[in-house]
């Protein structure tokens, strides 16, 4: 599922042997799952731990896809992308108080089409700061990394504080629409509706990335140049706009996270932006820089580990993430699909 | 003599001269110059915040790692002399032992996580120490026995240094000689040594390697230093620099808090205040501290103002005004930030010394 694996797979099949795909750091989020099982003890909280494991996974790995596909075609690091995810968050606030008739609607349809009108104008807005924000900040720096790092926190800071200026420097409270509150039983299982809803637009966004990157042409190219930017350029294609592009993409990606996360949370500060992002970082460390299918791996690990153990020990559960990181880190130095060439 | 104090480094520019004996005649005549709580609280804020931006500068400005856990360092050493006061009653064994307890902590700390990590590229090394300085936030706001949790420990700190004890009745030269003027002057000769002792070693053969691993690291390995070793001991000495700041702080405020010495916040004022000034001299962090913290504690007055002018405005003088609240100087500063990184990438002092050079070797 790496670049890595389907580049080498392509057209010749008897010159150059298949690359066997690695699935082994797939299948620790099913061993992850059942390890945990028998520790929480009962079924049905045990899928209700789940299913909002994998909501919020899917959630952090929309946000963090983009950052580690910058990453991986142009080495930039871009300590500025919380700014995306709080922006997209509070522009959640707005669409959603602004619609609230639909909001306040019994109806599910309803209250879908106002988070989608969210989601949209999200979007939008994070796509277009996303321009500018590559246009103004980053491209002066290319090449330059500690002026990268310096420069992208200190956008941050300057997004912080325009978002502060706003929406004011408190936190908004972000009701889920009406329909959507509470949960639904499945069997013994209570489940919040909204993370239902979470993850099927999370799995619908991982599908439509994962077409992108590996059934079209542009994936290709994003997935090539990924790995060998000089020979891409060599090849006459102009990875400049393909890297702009990729950059508009993940920004827009960041403020549909930032809503989703935002209703996650029900509450929106505009620290929310720092916060999701050292969240963001230990994923795609976790995945290996660069590799959005390890950032997928590593959301998901990431999402699960918080949720069963918030459950069992809360008190670890702060550090989990951390932990998770250091016991990675330990068995792949470069994460779970480290990147060519890194 | 002079040139022995300071290293053989210079400020080799006359305006960044006399800037500094301004800064520095300023700062160890403060309580008579500037009597008043306020004024002499800001004027030990630099003193703190000058040991604090020159160990940062340390490592980004010579060595070029990005570390965004620093308040971690600072905020143990704050925690430390905060904890051994509360503990073991206001002695200045209790002091000593504080020092001690978290420079230990810290360096096998930074130890750590440079052996850990250093190895890797400095874009990794940057993420990590933000997840690990998050994680200890939240470690010391959850060992709320220890520390205090989120309201922090108040503590006495011993007689000498209390605002209660006098030294002499009458005030001398419009200064009241009390426990706080002795705590300041502890403060400053403190700071000067710290300070001198950093300039020693970033101008050693040692602080060459350092830069010398800044501007390439694969030639520095090439020529035979092992630069996981150079990196990982650069990054001990700045977390033990920031340690020792913290302590001072805690000092003086007889106060510790996540807010005050540990939060985000904290790292982002230290990493301005290091570009501001100048990176990659150790004089950045006196004129960074300086401007940024004077910034902080008096533009915010004149901010109201120009706010309070703007909200008179018919159109858009609300966002207009809400941008120059004086809660918002932070965005001004981050926009300093930007355009300095930018356009003066080596602060006021970089500036000040290429003109300097530029002055002598015109015709």
């Amino acid at each position: 599922m790496t670049a890595r694996a389907t580049a080498a797979s392509a057209p010749t099949p008897d010159a150059l042997p298949k690359v066997r795909a690695d699935l082994l750091p797939l299948l620790l989020v099913p061993a992850l799952a059942l390890l945990a099982l028998p520790l929480v003890g009962s079924l049905p909280t045990w899928v209700t731990l789940t299913v909002a494991g994998l909501a919020m996974g899917l959630i952090i790995f929309i946000i963090a896809s983009g950052l580690t596909l910058v990453f991986g075609l142009m080495d930039i690091l871009n300590f500025g992308h919380g700014v995306f995810i709080a922006l997209g968050a509070f522009l959640a606030t707005t669409v959603l108080g602004g619609m609230a008739d639909w909001t306040a609607s019994q109806n599910v349809f309803a209250n879908l089409v106002a988070i989608f009108a969210a989601m949209v104008v999200a979007m939008a807005a994070a796509g277009a700061v996303g321009m500018a924000f590559e246009r103004v900040i980053i491209r002066p720096v290319y090449g330059q990394h500690l002026k990268q790092i310096l420069i992208t926190m200190g956008g941050m800071i300057v997004g912080e504080e325009l978002i502060k200026a706003i929406w004011g420097p408190q936190s908004i409270p972000l009701p889920l629409p009406a329909a959507l509150r509470g949960s639904v039983l499945i069997g013994d299982a209570a489940i919040e509706k909204y993370r239902i809803v979470a993850v099927v637009v999370g799995l619908a966004i991982f599908a439509l990335i994962f077409w992108v990157l590996n059934r079209t042409k542009v994936g290709l190219l994003i997935r090539a140049g990924v790995q060998d930017r000089e020979m891409v350029e060599a090849l006459g294609y102009r990875i400049r706009r393909l890297f702009v592009g990729v950059f508009v993409a993940g920004s827009a990606l960041a403020g549909i996270g930032g809503v989703l996360w935002g209703l996650f949370q029900q509450n929106v500060i505009p620290q929310i932006g720092a916060q999701v992002n050292i969240l963001i970082f230990i994923v795609i460390i976790i995945g290996g820089l660069g590799s959005a299918g390890g950032s997928f791996v590593g959301a998901l690990l990431v999402g699960l580990l918080a949720n069963y153990t918030g459950f069992l020990a809360p008190k670890v559960a702060l550090f989990s993430n951390i932990l998770l990181m250091v016991l990675v880190l330990l068995w792949r130095p470069q994460g779970l699909y480290p990147v060519a060439k890194r | 003599m002079l040139r022995g104090f300071l290293s053989n480094d210079l400020p080799r520019s006359r305006v960044l001269t006399a800037a500094l004996v301004v800064i520095v005649l300023g700062l160890a005549f403060a309580p008579f110059l500037f009597p008043g709580a306020r004024s002499l609280n800001v004027a030990a804020k630099i003193l703190v915040f000058i040991v604090l931006v020159a160990s940062y500068d340390l490592l980004l400005g010579y060595t070029g790692i990005v570390s965004f856990a620093h308040t971690m360092f600072f905020g143990i050493g704050a925690y430390g002399v905060a904890i051994a006061l509360t503990r073991l009653g206001p002695t200045w064994s209790a002091i000593a032992a504080g020092v001690v307890g978290g420079l230990a902590v810290s360096l096998v700390l930074s130890l750590v996580i440079g052996l850990f990590s250093l190895r890797v590229r400095a874009i990794f090394y940057a993420m990590i120490t933000l997840a690990v300085a998050a994680a200890f936030q939240t470690l010391a706001s959850q060992l709320s026995d220890l520390t205090g949790g989120e309201d922090g420990l108040t503590f006495k700190v011993p007689e000498v240094l209390s605002p209660g004890f006098s030294l002499m009745e009458e005030p001398f030269l419009g200064a009241s000689l009390d426990g706080k003027f002795l705590s300041y002057y502890l403060l400053f000769v403190v700071a000067v040594v710290l300070f001198l002792v950093m300039l020693r070693v970033v101008n050693s053969p040692f602080g060459r390697v350092l830069q010398a691993i800044r501007e390439n690291d694969f030639r520095a390995e090439a020529l035979g230093y092992r630069t996981v070793i150079y990196r990982t001991l650069s990054n001990v000495l700045g977390a033990g620099f920031a340690t020792l700041a913290g302590a001072m702080l805690a000092v003086w405020l007889r106060y510790n808090g996540p807010d005050t010495s540990l939060s985000f916040e904290i790292m982002l004022d230290i990493l301005l205040m290091v570009v501001i000034g100048g990176m990659g001299t150790m004089y950045g962090a006196i004129v960074g501290a300086t401007v940024f913290i004077l910034t902080q504690s008096y533009l915010q007055d004149l901010m109201k103002l120009a706010s309070d002018g703007m909200a008179v405005l018919p159109v858009a003088g609300g966002f207009l005004s809400a941008l120059l609240s004086p809660d918002r100087w932070l965005l001004w500063l981050g926009v300093l930030f930007v355009l300095s990184v930018y356009y003066f990438p080596t602060g006021i002092v970089g500036k000040l010394r290429t003109r300097a050079l530029g002055g002598t070797r015109r015709p």
